[in-house]
């Protein structure tokens, strides 16, 4: 498990460029969706919105995509805390 | 495996420098340990003479030597001094430095630098912990965990020391993402995740801690500077907020960390267990994945501080559950512990008795907790005395007693000469029954009614008020004894060579004390952490 | 056990120090989340009152920050110094614009009378206090990890400049751009709910 944060990948522009477009794309997309009425939709629109945009950063700009089992893991956990976190103090929040 | 003649120079006076600057500006994982050690410890001396004082104040009824705002502030700066300028940094400051990096056999840290920069930030956050006792409106008076809205209002210098708690916490986060980097990357040919020392495993858990955890502490604390110097609010139930939600920010963070002050403590543990019992580790994967569990469950259970905050029922409902599946993976390490002892040719010397100790201290407090941490009986005992010798066995009777384990165990390797045994363990018995009547009592008191942080108490608890006060005593008499022998060895005493106790974890396969780059050529691990075979002890 | 430079043992040390600084938001984020349960309707009336063309620009701009300093990670790869003193400028220019348009924000708000403590959030109702006390937390803490980001990124390209961060041995370079990565992703949340949800 000691050589596993993966080898150098180098991402070319393009494929950089081709990211930032689909970014972009996201951007407006989220946009759009919360100016019509949705209601409580909006919110999880937006929210899985921000979590696809996140992903695209992460794998690529971040070049997760091209690192070892470890790190993909540990950012994993630590996700998996925070998610931990806001939910359990939820059965606080929703029940009070 | 004997241990080889030195040919390098011991990392006590490798660089031909000596004086403050070669300690303070050094990035020797070993002079860091020892500057924590120092630093750490000394907070603990501090924290030990402000308990002393509240313990004579509570001797009798009424004022006996000091007001009650003055009561309020050496409580609360006996808490902020113990928790966190001592035993939240102090294992993996201390022993964490010394002995980690030798243990898994790399010659240093992965981040040398950063790890001085962590003892400066340590430093720098207690100083400015310590300002805040004498300047603005005096030394807080909030008790350590800062609770809004009296954290927000009071005149009291909060502000800073809660700034000071922020710097300190940051040193923390960066000691665990140092070690956890180093354990990945630095383990030497051989050293597998399966032979890895037993403290190793404890520091990796709880360098995980340190990293997801603290964090909701810094913004917490933050937030609180906020509140107090902006007005943002987010508090003030009369402006919309909710100091509920301090609550659960505050424990979030401060539940997990009596898994950073206990998971080390475990680990010293398990290292001294098998060595003076002359076995292996009984059940060395359970104890090393308990350690995992641990800090994984404890960040699950932060709720059950809150039993009677008015959190929503299915909240207590749940968090009370999940309480009590933290005690799962600490009962498998005392029943792995007590398993390793069994048929074992046991050698009760200083070290092994304090272990001992801390398995008989650690289930009483790990079994008083399950009375707090059932909802319905917390209720009954919910911030009264009870809790407070609770903390305490867990804490001082688990962790403070690892602590004076791995003093003893550790530090005659690192300097080279040892302190007397007779006295050693004369302290031992003198701690130990001045602990528990001091603390037993406690519970004793709470079971009984006696708030905790009040200054004055109805009359009909004045006799084992008196009687813990005198436990008090006892116990700080110990303490000094344990001080002079063990501090006059390290110094002056025999010389201490080799490896008396037949340990089989690397650290005592080097030179005593070791050299800078802690081994003479890189070591090749052939066996686990407890197999005694070769260490030619029988 | 080697004191040769362990690039993959430094990689890994920033990401732990990425998660912490996630959890440091997640607390934020964490105390948004119960108060938007509380109080929808006043956090959907304060969240009307942010401008929505700014934060679109902001985001806009954080993005192609993000671009370039991903583009700047491949040019030093490439061992193309130039190009990458050219993406680590736009970068820090980004930054620029980024705090420039967060001041005029910032300061309209606060002409309007709206700041943490002010008269007239007190008079309005409890929840849009809440509302924007967290907001200026947020986009503060933000923007102060903006300025952290942009300062390490200029040291980062004086190294670049100088030949101490080259294509031979860039961590240093690949270090900063994922903490200026972060940087982005916790705008990625912030614009939405604080922006756009309701």
């Amino acid at each position: 498990m000691t050589s596993d944060t993966g080898a150098h990948h180098i991402v070319g522009y393009a494929k950089l460029a081709q990211v930032w477009l689909a970014l972009l794309a996201l951007t407006a997309l989220t946009v759009l969706i919360t100016r019509l009425e949705l209601g409580g939709y909006k919110v999880l629109g937006a929210l899985t919105i921000a979590c696809l945009k996140s992903g695209l950063v992460i794998a690529f700009f971040m070049h997760m995509k091209y690192e070892g089992r470890l790190l993909r893991w540990l950012l994993f956990v630590a996700l998996v805390t925070l998610a931990i976190f806001i939910g359990l103090t939820f059965f606080d929040v929703l029940y009070r | 495996m004997t241990t080889v003649q030195p040919t390098q120079p011991s990392f006590w006076n490798d660089t031909g420098k000596t004086g403050l600057a070669a300690w303070i500006f050094s990035t020797d994982h070993k002079r860091i340990g020892l500057l924590y050690f120092y630093s750490t410890f000394g907070f603990f001396l501090v924290g030990v003479l402000l308990g002393l004082l509240l313990r004579i104040e509570l001797m009798a009824p009424g004022r006996t030597i000091m007001g009650p705002q003055t009561y309020n502030a050496l409580f609360t700066v006996h808490g902020v001094v113990m928790i966190f300028l001592f035993i939240i940094p102090g294992f993996q400051g201390s022993f964490g430095n010394l002995v980690m990096p030798i243990q898994i056999g790399a010659r240093d840290v992965a981040f040398p630098r950063l790890n001085l920069f962590s003892w400066w930030l340590y430093i720098i956050g207690a100083v400015i912990i310590i300002t805040s006792l004498f300047t603005g409106g005096g030394p807080p008076d909030t008790g350590w965990t800062f609770y809004v809205p009296f954290s927000s209002r009071t005149g009291t210098n909060v502000s800073l020391a809660v700034f000071g708690v922020f710097v300190v916490g940051f040193s923390s986060i960066l000691t665990g993402l140092n070690f956890i980097t180093t354990i990945h990357r630095l383990r030497a040919e051989g050293m597998t995740w399966g032979r890895l020392p037993l403290f190793v495993w404890s520091l990796y858990a709880t360098a995980w801690v340190q990293v997801l955890a603290t964090p909701i502490l810094a913004i917490t604390l933050v937030l609180v500077m906020a509140e107090r110097l902006l007005g943002t609010g987010l508090f003030d139930p009369g402006r919309g907020g909710d100091p509920v939600m301090y609550q659960h920010l505050f424990w979030i963070y401060s539940h997990p960390a009596v898994y950073i002050m206990i998971l080390p403590a475990m680990g010293v543990i398990s290292d001294v267990i098998p060595v003076f019992s002359r076995k292996p580790i009984f059940g060395y994967k359970m104890i090393a994945f308990s350690s995992i569990a641990i800090a994984a469950f404890g960040s699950l259970v932060w709720g059950h501080h809150m039993f009677t905050s008015g959190m929503s029922d299915t909240a207590i409902l749940v968090f009370s559950f999940l309480t009590f599946i933290v005690a799962i993976p600490s009962a498998i390490k005392v029943f792995n512990w007590v398993s390793t002892l069994y048929k074992g040719s046991i050698s009760l010397d200083a070290p092994m008795l304090f272990a001992l100790s801390f398995i008989l201290l650690f289930s009483i407090g790990g079994l008083s907790g399950l009375i707090l941490g059932a909802a319905a009986t917390d209720v009954h005992v919910h911030d009264t005395h009870f809790v407070v010798g609770h903390f305490h066995y867990v804490i001082f009777g688990g962790a403070g007693f690892a602590f004076f384990a791995a003093m003893h165990y550790w530090l005659p390797k690192f300097y080279g000469r040892r302190y007397a045994e007779k006295p050693a363990i004369v302290a031992w018995a003198l701690m130990f029954v001045g602990f528990n009547v001091m603390y037993f009592t406690m519970q004793v008191l709470g079971m009984k009614g006696m708030p905790r942080r009040y200054y004055d108490y109805l009359p009909e608890f004045a006799t084992l008020n008196l009687v813990a006060t005198i436990g008090s005593w006892i116990l700080v008499a110990g303490l000094i004894v344990m001080l002079v022998n063990l501090f006059r060895g390290l110094f002056r005493g025999e010389p201490f060579v080799g490896n008396p106790w037949g340990g089989a974890t690397l650290e005592w396969t080097t030179a005593t004390p070791p050299p800078t780059e802690n081994f003479e050529e890189e070591p090749v691990v052939t066996h686990g952490p407890y197999d005694f075979r070769g260490t030619g002890i029988p | 056990m080697s004191h040769l430079k362990d690039d993959s043992g430094a990689k890994l040390g920033m990401w732990l120090f990425l998660f912490t600084e996630l959890l440091l938001f997640g607390g934020l984020f964490l105390l948004y989340s119960a108060y938007l349960s509380r109080y929808p309707h006043e956090f959907s009336a304060a969240g009307r009152q942010l401008n929505v063309v700014f934060g679109t620009i902001n985001t806009v701009v954080l993005l192609t920050s993000s671009l370039l300093v991903a583009m700047a990670v491949t040019a030093v790869q490439r061992g193309e110094r130039r190009r990458t003193l050219w993406l680590l400028g736009g970068t820090i220019l980004c930054a620029a614009i980024f705090m420039a348009i967060k001041y005029v924000e910032w300061s309209t708000k606060i002409l309007h009378g709206i700041y943490p403590n002010s008269p007239h959030l007190a008079a309005g109702p409890p929840g849009e206090s809440v509302f924007f006390s967290l907001y200026f937390m947020s986009t503060g803490i933000h923007g102060l990890h903006v300025l952290i980001g942009a300062t390490l990124l200029a040291w980062v390209g004086s190294k670049v400049k100088r030949g101490a961060v080259h294509g031979g041995d860039y961590i240093l370079l690949e270090n900063s751009a994922l903490y200026w990565h972060l940087v982005d992703l916790i705008w990625i949340f912030i614009f939405p709910l604080y922006y756009l949800i309701l």
